[in-house]
């Protein structure tokens, strides 16, 4: 089976510091990857080069088999991959309903839509589907989402991503800021969203959720791929011990 | 997590975790803002028609007020959008001037006193001040100069071609339908022209700004350019568009001031811009961008107008007027941040328009 996502030997500069070195990363449609690793491992920046966001210093990148290059956010939405970043890039004044369809806004039918008018009533109900269906608690759909807690502003990006994903959704850390049972909803959510035969790559310190919602899971160490386990044959011992660079593959 | 948040998303679907508040698109606090300067607004004038019973309330002195507010209403609508980006437009009271002598000198050239002149003027003015603007818009957005830095330097240069171009003294060529008919006329009754064009124009930067894409696009940008770019908005592009609306009013501006005051008062427009810059922000438009709006501006504006006509019909030296409007100011701005820190919580450090647009401006919470 083709990966609908591979990365091979990305690497990535920034001035003098090597975020990544020849990083490899794969993931499967319908599969949940987990992405572990020490602060600094280079998750973020993987994410980041991934989505579009960053070039890369070097490497190649495979969608559906094909080599591709981002050169945008945009190129990656393109392609069918959101992103839930560590920072959420929600715009804090902004109501969640405008973070939801922010660049993706539906227009009203007719003249009243070309002259930039915006059909609201719609973008409201899709937000207010997408939420109960993450069953993310925005109690207020007007307010805006900086006046909101940091768990229900990641809900709210999180429900963004999953609304829009067709292929892949990236996870930075989305139950890093919530509290007991909006965690156990996102981990639901992940696998709700790779049944539906997305890819979902989840990053977490969290070796309990690790273990819960991931298929596979990928350990980097000082900006590389050092080891991949699936669920049923590892345990968490084993991780920490890859995630200190004390054990590594040979074929990472 | 409070308690209420496990309750209502308890059972794991939570079909009652998402409420829609009744309210319609404004956020909550900008509607408390606004009401607190429409009180402020009203308060002043009540004071001043109980002081003056039967001056200060009179269509005549009305009409004044109005027609003083007017040109820089039409300002401070661009104003409002380039601050709610976090930018900020220090040129326009330069390209104003800059725009009137150049309406001026083709409609000298071009001849007559009539509609048709009007026009060519109203033409060529708004073309000058575009010109202007797209060139702040370019240089913000693309040469990520601060848009202080930008904008003083078009303050600057727009005034010295407005003085080259003229030798340094002012033109005089408004033809008699631009000051008859628009200047000091009348659409109907005692209804200014200049209002009634500072109305449309208003109307049109509240409908831009409150209803449309471009409008959303706006507020998103000022908030966290960062992640509209994430989300594929157009950030330069759309900056730059702002820039040229602001420098498109500015000389739209410069034809109404020709009209007006039939002069292109070359040394009269320095204070201008912070004049306008002023009424903003008692408007309830923050210079940390993402919050404002239109309507604020309208009211903000006419808060100094209204105090300096006040105090000439008291008896006070209407210089109190500009130390009234200066404490006004920092406290308005003051008491809003005090409840935006409280409901909003994001620590912003810096003022954006101190930096380049786009290059970690502030610590994002959110
Ligand atoms: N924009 C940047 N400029 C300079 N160095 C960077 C930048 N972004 C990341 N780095 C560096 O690259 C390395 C990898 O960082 P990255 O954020 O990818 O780690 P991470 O695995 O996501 O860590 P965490 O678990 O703390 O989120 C770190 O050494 C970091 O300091
Ligand atoms: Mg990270």
């Amino acid at each position: 089976m083709t990966p609908v996502l591979e990365a091979k030997g990305i690497s990535k500069l920034y001035g003098h510091v090597e975020a990544l070195t020849g990083a490899n990363f794969d993931v499967n449609a319908g599969e949940v990857v987990a992405l572990i690793g020490d602060n600094g491992a280079g998750k973020s920046t993987l994410v980041r080069i991934l989505s579009g966001t960053e070039p890369a210093t070097s490497g190649q990148m495979l969608f559906d088999g094909k080599p591709v290059v981002l050169t945008s956010p945009v190129d990656a939405r393109a392609l069918g991959i959101e992103t839930v970043f560590q920072d959420l890039a929600l715009a804090a004044h902004l109501s969640p309903v405008q973070n939801m369809y922010l660049g993706r806004e539906v227009m009203r039918k007719g003249l009243a839509g070309l002259l930039g008018f915006m059909d609201t009533p719609s973008m409201r109900k899709g937000s207010r589907d997408a939420f109960e269906k993450l069953g993310a608690t925005v109690r207020n759909l007007n307010g805006p989402v900086g006046a909101m807690s940091g768990g229900q502003r990641q809900g709210i990006a999180v429900a963004r991503a999953a609304a829009w994903a067709q292929k892949v959704v990236f996870l930075d850390e989305p139950t890093a800021a919530l509290g007991v049972v909006q965690t156990k909803n996102v981990l639901e959510l992940v696998r709700r969203v790779s049944d539906e035969g997305i890819a979902v790559v989840f990053i977490s310190h969290s070796m309990p959720h690790v273990m819960e919602v991931a298929d596979r899971i990928q350990v980097m160490w000082r900006g590389r791929r050092v080891a991949t386990y699936r669920k049923e044959d590892t345990s968490m011992e084993q991780l920490v011990a890859a995630m200190t660079g004390a054990v590594s593959q040979v074929a990472a | 997590m409070t308690l209420t948040d496990i309750a209502s998303a308890g059972g794991g679907g939570g079909s009652a975790a998402v409420e829609d508040a009744p309210a319609g698109r404004l956020q909550r606090i900008a509607r408390v803002q606004a009401l607190q300067i429409v009180l402020l607004l009203a308060i002043t004038v009540a004071v001043f028609a109980i002081l003056r019973p039967n001056t200060f309330l009179t269509p005549f002195n009305i009409r004044g007020m109005v027609q003083n507010t007017s040109i820089y209403i039409v300002l401070g609508v661009g104003m409002t959008f380039v601050i709610i980006t976090g930018g900020i437009d220090l040129s326009i009271g330069s390209v104003l001037v800059f725009s009137g002598v150049v309406a001026d000198k083709v409609m000298a050239s071009y001849g007559g006193q009539g509609w048709d002149t009007v026009l060519v003027g109203t033409v060529v003015a708004c073309a000058s001040g575009l010109a202007w603007g797209l060139l702040n818009g370019v240089l913000v957005a693309k040469a990520k100069v601060p848009p202080l830095i930008v904008t003083l330097g078009s303050l600057s240069a727009a005034l010295g071609f407005a003085q080259i171009l003229t030798k340094g003294l002012d033109l005089r060529d408004a033809p008699r339908t631009l000051v008859d008919k628009v200047g000091f006329g009348n659409i109907v009754g005692q209804v200014p022209t200049l209002a009634v064009i500072a109305g449309v124009v208003a109307i049109g930067g509240i409908i831009l700004l409150h209803r449309t894409r471009f409008g959303l696009h706006t507020y998103a940008i000022g908030s966290n350019a960062e992640a509209g770019r994430r989300v594929g908005l157009k950030v330069d592009r759309h900056l730059i568009k702002i820039y040229a609306l602001a420098g498109l009013l500015a000389g739209f501006a410069g034809i109404l001031n020709l009209g007006f005051f039939q002069s292109t008062t070359i040394g009269g427009q320095s204070n201008t811009a912070l004049n306008v810059i002023a009424g903003v922000a008692i408007g309830g438009t923050s210079l940390f961008g993402g919050v404002g709006s239109v309507f604020g501006t309208v009211i903000g504006l006419f808060i100094p107008i209204v105090l300096q006509n006040g105090f000439i019909q008291i008896n006070v030296q209407p210089f109190w007027q500009q130390v009234v409007v200066g404490a006004v100011l920092v406290t308005v701005v003051y008491v809003d941040q005090l409840r935006r820190a409280a409901a909003v919580g994001g620590r912003k450090h810096r003022l954006p328009f101190l930096s380049q647009r786009g290059r970690g401006t502030r610590e994002e919470t959110a």
